[in-house]
């Protein structure tokens, strides 16, 4: 309804236009000195307003409460410097937590865009077959984080599916801890985690190929390019403004992920797989808000001294093709 | 692998019959396992559950699981909770974003440049979840709906203005000069011409935010808490952790089939425009 709507509007203003052609910009630049905006500001404050209150206003705090004793534990709150500081300093856990976050983060990115890409070379044509396929493997993207994470936790528990058809396999019994290791659970719940949005990745990179142009391919198949050759000279440089998407929302993403961490491993084990956000949450429950607070701010300053170099990085490398 | 080497030799183009095979089992293996698991676990009494696995339930008790799952878990609750909070921060998302977008793609200067990449920065930027809630405290919004829709809101109005600006600084202004010669307003314009016209972004947005909010958690856990606002993840976990050690596995696992079956249903009845709509905004 309101197509048709729009579109009588605009066939009438269309024709409206084409009488006045010599008339068309001049009204509006009179219209602007008269102080008669076309889009007047306050078309944009509602969004300014809610964006500064619920989200820079928060992130301006982040940069006081760090510096107070804020917590459950007294109702005054004073300020006491950078003793919230140096607690997660010197218990090691900011430390730990930069270390696990980043690492969390990059084997995502890897994961999930291995994946998708694979995926998405593997499903290109389009056939029936293919694009059933294709939503089929975009179920887990359906799928919330945390039941994901409790999927996962179920299949790998030591006692779990996987280890029983390993067993039943291998013919004696056999109880990896999959989600037990202190080196490799990090790696086994990025995996997790690559699994959940390799469908999003897989789409995002089928658009991509979809849309290169067909002479350039022509060219390298009359040259006697074969696929790999094709893929790796031709197709995977074009597909770069789909990369640089998926690595940066892949990065982005993962470095403020919590459910499915929390769902398989809680943090565990040994704190081997707490990122950020995992210790914020148990921290916060402790009450110790102060100090919750000055990891958050740890967090932001990691973005924002990490994750911006390296989408500009990414976009430079782009526009550089 | 070996299927691989043995149908080679046979075919001129092997990669015709090994291309849906290998899609069966990697499908198979990835998918089919994890969501056999899912379904079989649910259909099991809680002592063949214990240990999760994927062999067939000898006792079936799908109907007991499920309706006991539906009310500790109280999904109808759930559901319009989840409902009450995500829709409006959508309508919120999008109707104000594309007001903004509007004016950042069309005016010019230093000061709207400035006030678009600060609106922008929640792309990059992650929410300062913990003075959220003490902010929240203070305008008294902690706990309740307007707060959690105020946060989803902030959280997300970054990545419709992103998109939308770059949609509308791809439209001929051609279209908003000539109703504006009609006489029509600015508001006419943008509900008339904008807004209509932005419909592709819109989808893409709406399914965006949708596919982040309603599986959050984590704000949700500060926001709400868990009560009786709690949405369906938060109640999924209260489900879980409901007793020690995760042994509930029938429930949990009923429950993560009725809470996704939504979504799932959702995308099966609107799956091309999705699909479109994902990968329209993505890559631009």
């Amino acid at each position: 309804m309101v197509d048709t709507a729009t579109m009588d509007a605009l066939d009438a203003t269309r024709a409206k236009s084409r009488e006045q052609d010599e008339a068309r910009v001049r009204p509006s630049r009179r219209d602007r000195l008269r102080g008669k905006a076309n889009q007047p500001w306050w078309f944009a404050l509602p969004a300014l307003a809610v964006f500064g209150v619920f989200f820079l206003l928060p992130n301006l705090l982040n940069f006081v409460y760090p510096f107070t004793d804020w917590s459950a534990f007294h109702s005054q709150i004073g300020f006491v410097g950078l003793s919230n500081f140096s607690t997660i300093l010197h218990d090691g856990s900011m430390a730990r937590d930069i270390r696990i976050t980043l690492e969390y983060a990059v084997l995502v990115a890897v994961f999930q865009n291995g994946f998708g890409l694979a995926l998405a070379l593997l499903l290109e044509r389009d056939t029936r077959f293919n694009r059933f396929f294709r939503a089929v493997f975009f179920l887990p993207v359906l799928i919330s984080a945390l039941a994901v994470g409790y999927i996962f936790r179920a299949l790998l528990a030591q006692d779990g599916a996987l280890n029983s058809v390993l067993s039943s396999l291998a013919g004696h019994h056999v109880d990896t801890p999959w989600l037990g290791s202190t080196t490799w659970t990090l790696v086994v719940v990025t995996l997790i985690h690559g699994w959940k949005w390799m469908g999003l990745a897989m789409l995002i990179y089928l658009a991509g190929l979809k849309s290169m142009p067909g002479d350039v391919l022509e060219a390298a198949r009359i040259d006697g390019a074969g696929w790999w050759r094709t893929f790796w000279s031709v197709r995977f440089p074009l597909l770069a403004p789909a990369v640089t998407f998926n690595v940066t929302t892949a990065l982005i993403g993962s470095m403020n992920t919590f459910d499915i961490v929390q769902a398989t491993t809680g943090g565990g084990p040994g704190g081997e797989t707490e990122v950020f956000n995992i210790y914020m949450f148990r921290i916060f429950g402790q009450g110790l808000y102060a100090q919750a607070s000055a990891m958050s701010l740890v967090l932001f300053l990691i973005v924002v001294v990490l994750a911006v170099p390296v989408i500009v990085g990414l976009r430079r490398r782009e526009n550089n093709q | 692998m070996t299927t691989a080497t043995a149908f080679a030799p046979a075919h001129r183009r092997p990669l015709r019959w090994i291309q849906p095979l290998v899609v069966l089992i990697v499908a198979g293996v990835t998918i089919g396992i994890p969501l056999w698991l899912v379904a079989v676990t649910s259909f099991k009494p809680q002592s063949e559950a214990i240990k999760p696995n994927l062999s067939l339930p000898h006792h079936v008790q799908a109907a007991a699981n499920y309706k006991q799952s539906f009310d500790e878990g109280k999904i109808v609750q759930g559901f319009v909770n989840s409902l009450l909070v995500v829709a409006p921060s959508v309508v919120l998302v999008l109707l104000l974003g594309a007001g903004a977008a509007w004016v950042f793609a069309r005016r010019k200067g230093r000061l709207v440049n400035t006030l678009y990449a600060l609106s922008i920065s929640g792309l990059l930027l992650p929410p300062a979840v913990i003075t959220i809630v003490m902010e929240l405290r203070q305008l008294g919004l902690a706990g309740t709906r307007p707060g959690m829709i105020g946060v989803y809101a902030g959280m997300y109005l970054s990545t419709s203005i992103f998109f939308m600006t770059g949609f509308i600084r791809a439209l001929p202004e051609e279209l908003e000069e000539a109703a504006r010669m009609d006489g029509a307003g600015p508001i006419r314009v943008f509900f008339r011409i904008i807004l209509p016209l932005l419909r592709p972004v819109i989808a893409t947005a709406t399914i965006m935010v949708m596919l982040y909010a309603w599986s959050d958690i984590f704000y949700a856990f500060f926001v709400l808490g868990g009560g009786d606002k709690a949405t369906l993840p938060l109640n999924l976990y209260q489900v879980a952790n409901a007793q020690l050690y995760l042994n509930n596995w029938h429930l949990i696992f009923a429950y993560v089939v009725m809470m996704s079956l939504p979504m799932v249903l959702v995308f099966v009845i609107a799956q091309r425009r999705i699909v479109s709509g994902i990968t329209s905004g993505a890559v631009k």
